[in-house]
């Protein structure tokens, strides 16, 4: 099973197009989209505009592969069940998000393993072709570096 | 306190840091109780500063649950109503702790500069953000 995303505020349909008419072309019958709020409608893959956090985290650990936008939620989600995940990014210049933080996101972590980056719908289309050769890298454990979670266990415990 | 989607999920990640501690939880969107089973969750609505009448709601919702809890300390990921929760809980004695969400790679949020007035803990995840000044860097949620 393939699961899009596109996160728990706003439509993304610019990628949910190319997913759409890859799916239709393709013949890919087990895709499920979450397209977030729209007038468009995808018609060649299952979707809801949301999905509830528990049908979010049942449908990302039963998928084979996330394509995301390139938000943390989809992203941590995917290197918690080691699935491996294709994330484009919103432009603010396209009225997809109201800065670029998506853009820096998708370069920072284009780097690890089971990440791939398309950058625009155009590198979409090719990551969509390879999909079956993504893996996964070995998933992530369920807690923050313990540097970070020292850090703020001492301020929690050092009395004012 | 996160807000729903990434926000959230980075919170879950610090659990371990609140072992031993009488924890609510304070969120925007349904459903997430299943992931801290046993806690106090709270829901208010989402609002940013481009939504005033919201954001007054917000505020209201997030006051009234602060002063139901009475926090020791608040600890956020953002975004907008993180903010809101640190700001109305410094007024009421809570310590703050501000932790800049992953995302903001390349400058901090709005929400994560003004956190820096509020005292407390201020932390950035990207060591190239943090500075004399500035938030720390102590690690990162991944």
């Amino acid at each position: 099973m393939i699961f899009v995303t596109v996160g728990t505020q706003l439509a993304f349909d610019r990628m949910i197009r190319v997913v759409d008419a890859w799916a239709g072309a393709s013949g890919r019958a087990d895709v499920f989209a979450q397209i977030g709020p729209g007038a468009w409608r995808p018609s060649h893959i299952e979707w809801s505009e949301f999905v509830t956090p528990g049908e979010f985290d049942r449908r990302s650990r039963e998928s084979d592969v996330i394509i995301g936008h390139a938000g943390m939620g989809a992203i941590l989600t995917a290197m918690q069940y080691g699935k491996p995940i294709v994330i484009m990014p919103r432009r603010a210049a396209l009225r997809e998000q109201r800065n670029d933080h998506q853009v820096a996101t998708a370069r920072r972590f284009s780097h690890r393993q089971g990440i791939t980056v398309a950058m625009d719908e155009h590198e979409l289309v090719d990551r969509l072709d390879q999909l079956d050769s993504l893996v996964g890298a070995d998933a992530i454990s369920d807690r923050a570096s313990d540097q970070l979670i020292n850090a703020i266990r001492e301020f929690i415990h050092d009395s004012p | 306190m996160a807000s729903g989607g990434g926000h959230w999920v980075q919170l879950l990640r610090l659990r371990p840091a609140f072992e031993g501690c009488d924890v609510s939880y304070l969120t925007t969107s349904g459903g997430y109780q299943r992931d801290v089973v046993g806690a106090r969750v709270f829901v208010v609505n989402d609002a940013s500063r481009w939504n005033k009448i919201g954001l007054g709601v917000m505020t209201m919702r997030v006051a009234w649950v602060l002063l139901r809890e009475r926090p020791n300390v608040i600890v956020t990921t953002g975004a907008a109503p993180g903010y809101i929760a640190l700001r109305i809980g410094k007024m009421m004695g809570a310590r703050t702790v501000w932790i800049d969400s992953i995302a903001n790679a390349e400058e901090l949020s709005m929400g994560g500069r003004l956190a820096g007035n509020l005292g407390g803990l201020w932390l950035t995840q990207w060591e190239h953000l943090a500075s004399e000044g500035g938030p720390q860097y102590a690690g990162a949620v991944v």
